[in-house]
């Protein structure tokens, strides 16, 4: 499965504040009523916690998760 | 719904049945699309519409007598539509008229005898159907030449004459032909069909004629008793009918089957004319009318359809359909597979008001269909999570020990009577509760006991049917702890689940139970006059309506009723959890509602209060005016959000313990002592978003100890999520010395696997 890019936007200026490391984008698994999905987030390099950003959450997100719901 | 259940609920709609004039009209015209287009100014399009339904239009549209004036509903209000007159300024008028073609010929030949009305009728239908016709006649003007001059030219006759010849007729001007030829013509034609002008069944010697098909004892051959005093439509109609009966005859199929509304017929259709204002026919010049004069008496015609429950339903109107194609549309959603449930919304944004059945002549009950396809969505495991979750975690928050309470009046171990004033009450006013307790204990004999708990309404509009029973069992299980006492009952919805869910408790509403004492009650603030909203759960529950009025004229209380009321009220877009399932449609629906209130709204349901508050609308809830709380202006009190909701049914189980059991209420969870402030932008997030100052807190408490916390370095703001059980919350904050200032929140269903 491919990874899809859904985010444009640069989200560098955060960083993990436990390991230090500013977030880069990074093939992430995401789950949603048993459909799988490989997608780019940002995530810390290190401890690989992964941003769910509000445009993402409230835009794409919230749309893939209304059609799942209707499957 | 099953196959058998759909097709009921269809055949209860009337908004597909035709309008009167199409009713009935021999011919079937659809006189409501021929006036619609010609409102419109489409002159071609509404001649289409004739042509479509009408042999040799050009001829019919100028001899039409108007049969369907006198059935017209506009007759009630001015006068029945001039449609004979429109129909021939149309047939004088069109520009371009739709190209006829005639199906190619199936090899069948079929005899008319005569050219009359009727048989030129037969001639053109089974012409256009591909029949061989060959038209047995005197003179083929033998119809059309007797026909009134100054409406049809000669020019007009022979026109129509060429179309019958394009459409495989041809014309046999052999003399007029006795009973002998016509019965021998039986043998080498395929059918034959007898004018009834040239020769009528009688005259043939056939005494056994089936009027309904024209259908003679001899198979192949169609005739007709001799006609009297028959309109020049309804000639042609019967050479319509003896086309038909020859076509599906040729083709094995049925005489009768579906011919029941061939003649003209009653429709079922219902048309509100209440509100039409009456208006005058154009009288018709000799000459036939202008443009405009046409134009202006089309615009009379009512387009009759029902629609009636749609009108009166911001819901129903929002799918833009009507009851027979939701109903359709629902059964189908249940059928799929594999594929997307396109009517999942639909189903999740009735209100469940009933208010449909009510407006209804044929008491369609959109909420019945609704409330099935919800459940069963859930048994088999479809129902989208998103849709009810909110409102069931807040039904079972209510339930939760934190604000749940069952006990006996203080002071006494048994309750004649328990006051259950419903978690929405609580949530919205909770200081009216106390106050109406402290009264009802007081004045009422044998102890009143107190239950807080919700009584299970969101489960069952939800369509859990399994979470609902087991709320009822709850619920009657408080309910016998205190020895079964009388209910009193403030909350409409309460009142009705309790009536159906605990039949065996005796229920009462609280404004019976407040009326035997309303002498008490005469001294409160003096109030305008006020417009009543009822709440649709009350809708059928009679004895409530009048217990509120009166109460409320009791108290000297003057209101007015708005235009939908009592058994007819509107839903404020709480019901059928509305809200959850549909934000937007349930701001509608209070703001619709919130219109039809003249004055200052009262009502005796707290999501109807805060609902029409929410819409802008000053509205107080009775518990405002019997116990006022000595605000300035309650019917201006906001509608407080979902966390002051879910605080203020905390609080109010606290303060009860506390003040009027002396009891130490159970110490709150640790997060909830975490002191966060919001920005306004943040607040009006969290309301919009359905995130709880508990879903923050919890988020914040949770970093302590799994220390995952983001920062952006442009900002300094800081960012830390939590996922509690099916939601995962973002909290963007930064610290204000010791306190929270949250600047941002959002949430998401799906997971992050990794």
């Amino acid at each position: 499965m491919s990874t899809l890019k859904v985010l444009e936007e640069d989200f560098s200026a955060w960083k993990c504040v436990t390991c230090g490391h500013t977030l880069n984008p990074s093939p992430v698994e995401l789950e949603y009523l048993d459909s799988k999905f490989n997608v780019e987030l940002p995530a810390c390099p290190d401890c690989g916690f992964v941003l769910i950003p509000e445009e993402l959450a409230l835009g794409k997100m919230a749309e893939v998760e209304r059609m799942l719901e209707d499957k | 719904m099953d196959q058998k259940n759909l097709r009921d609920w269809e055949a209860r709609c009337t908004q597909e049945e035709p309008p009167k004039c199409k009713a009935r009209c021999p011919l079937h015209v659809d006189g409501r699309e021929f006036c619609r287009l010609l409102q419109a100014g489409q002159i071609d399009k509404a001649w289409a519409v004739l042509c479509k339904t009408m042999p040799f239009p050009s001829i019919t549209a100028r001899i039409c007598g108007g049969d369907c004036q006198s059935d017209c509903l506009r007759a009630r209000k001015g006068g029945g539509i001039e449609l004979a007159a429109l129909e021939r300024f149309a047939a004088e008028n069109f520009k371009r008229s739709p190209m006829l073609r005639a199906l190619p010929p199936k090899g069948k030949k079929i005899a008319i005898f005569g050219a009359f009305l009727p048989g030129l009728a037969a001639a053109w239908d089974l012409g256009k159907k591909g029949f061989t016709v060959t038209v047995f006649c005197e003179d083929k003007m033998q119809g059309f030449g007797n026909l009134p001059t100054d409406r049809i030219s000669n020019e007009v006759i022979e026109k129509e004459l060429a179309q019958l010849g394009k459409m495989n007729v041809s014309f046999a001007e052999h003399g007029k032909a006795d009973p002998q030829t016509i019965m021998a013509a039986c043998d080498s034609f395929d059918a034959v069909f007898v004018d009834p002008l040239t020769c009528s069944s009688t005259q043939l010697g056939m005494t056994e004629v089936d009027t309904a098909t024209l259908q003679t004892s001899r198979d192949t051959l169609f005739a007709s008793p001799e006609v009297n005093n028959s309109s020049l439509i309804s000639l042609i109609a019967l050479g319509r009918k003896g086309a038909l009966s020859i076509e599906r005859k040729l083709q094995n199929a049925s005489l009768t089957a579906g011919r029941d509304r061939e003649a003209p017929f009653k429709t079922k259709l219902f048309t509100n004319i209440s509100k039409v204002e009456e208006v005058e026919p154009i009288t018709v010049p000799g000459g036939g009318y202008s443009p405009e004069q046409a134009r202006e008496e089309a615009s009379r015609c009512l387009l009759c359809e029902c629609m009636e429950c749609v009108s009166n339903c911001a819901y129903l109107e929002e799918f833009k359909s009507y009851p027979k194609a939701y109903a359709r549309q629902i059964y189908n959603n249940a059928s799929i597979v594999m594929g997307t449930r396109m009517a999942n919304t639909m189903i999740n944004s009735c209100m469940l008001c009933g208010l449909c059945e009510k407006v209804c002549p044929e008491n369609f009950a959109m909420q019945d269909i609704v409330l099935e396809a919800r459940q069963d969505l859930v048994e088999k495991g479809h129902m989208p999570p998103s849709a009810h979750e909110f409102a069931l975690r807040d039904m079972d928050f209510a339930d939760s020990a934190t604000c749940a309470l069952v006990k006996h009046q203080p002071g006494t171990t048994r309750s004649k009577y328990v006051f259950f004033p419903g978690c929405q009450l609580s949530a919205s006013a909770p200081g009216a509760i106390e106050r109406t307790y402290v009264h009802l204990y007081s004045t009422l004999d044998g102890g009143t006991g107190l239950m807080l708990r919700c009584c299970g309404a969101p489960a069952d509009w939800g369509g859990q049917k399994e979470i609902f029973e087991r709320k009822m069992e709850s619920l009657k299980r408080d309910w016998e702890s205190l020895g079964h006492p009388q209910i009193i009952a403030a909350c409409p919805t309460c009142i009705k689940i309790l009536q159906q869910g605990l039949p065996e408790a005796e229920i009462l509403t609280l404004w019976s139970a407040l009326s035997s004492e309303v002498d008490q009650l005469k001294e409160h603030p003096e109030t305008a006059l006020l417009s009543l909203q009822d709440p649709c759960s009350a809708r059928d529950n009679h004895e409530l309506m009048n217990d509120v009025r009166l109460l409320l004229s009791g108290m000297n209380v003057t209101f007015n009723e708005p235009e939908l009321s009592g058994s007819l009220t509107e839903c404020c877009g709480f019901g059928g959890l509305l809200a959850n399932a549909n934000e937007p449609l349930s701001r509608k629906t209070a703001e619709r509602r919130a219109e039809k209130l003249d004055h200052d709204g009262v009502t005796y349901c707290a999501m109807c209060r805060d609902m029409l508050a929410k819409a802008g609308k000053r509205c107080q809830h009775i518990l405002d005016i019997i116990f006022p709380d000595g605000s300035d202006d309650p019917a201006g009190r906001i509608a407080p959000g979902y966390s002051t909701r879910r605080e203020n049914r905390v609080r109010l189980k606290e303060t009860l313990l506390r003040e009027t059991w002396d009891e130490q209420p159970e110490p709150r969870n640790d997060y909830e002592s975490m002191v966060v402030e919001f920005t306004a932008e943040a607040r009006k997030m969290m309301e919009e978003r359905r995130i709880l100052l508990s879903d923050i807190q919890k988020t914040l408490h949770s970093v302590q100890e799994s220390k995952q916390v983001l920062e952006n370095m442009e900002t300094g703001h800081l960012l830390v999520q939590f996922r509690p059980v099916t939601v995962t919350y973002w909290v963007e904050y930064e610290m204000n010395g010791a306190s929270y200032l949250v600047h941002r929140v959002w949430s998401h269903r799906m997971r992050v696997l990794g």
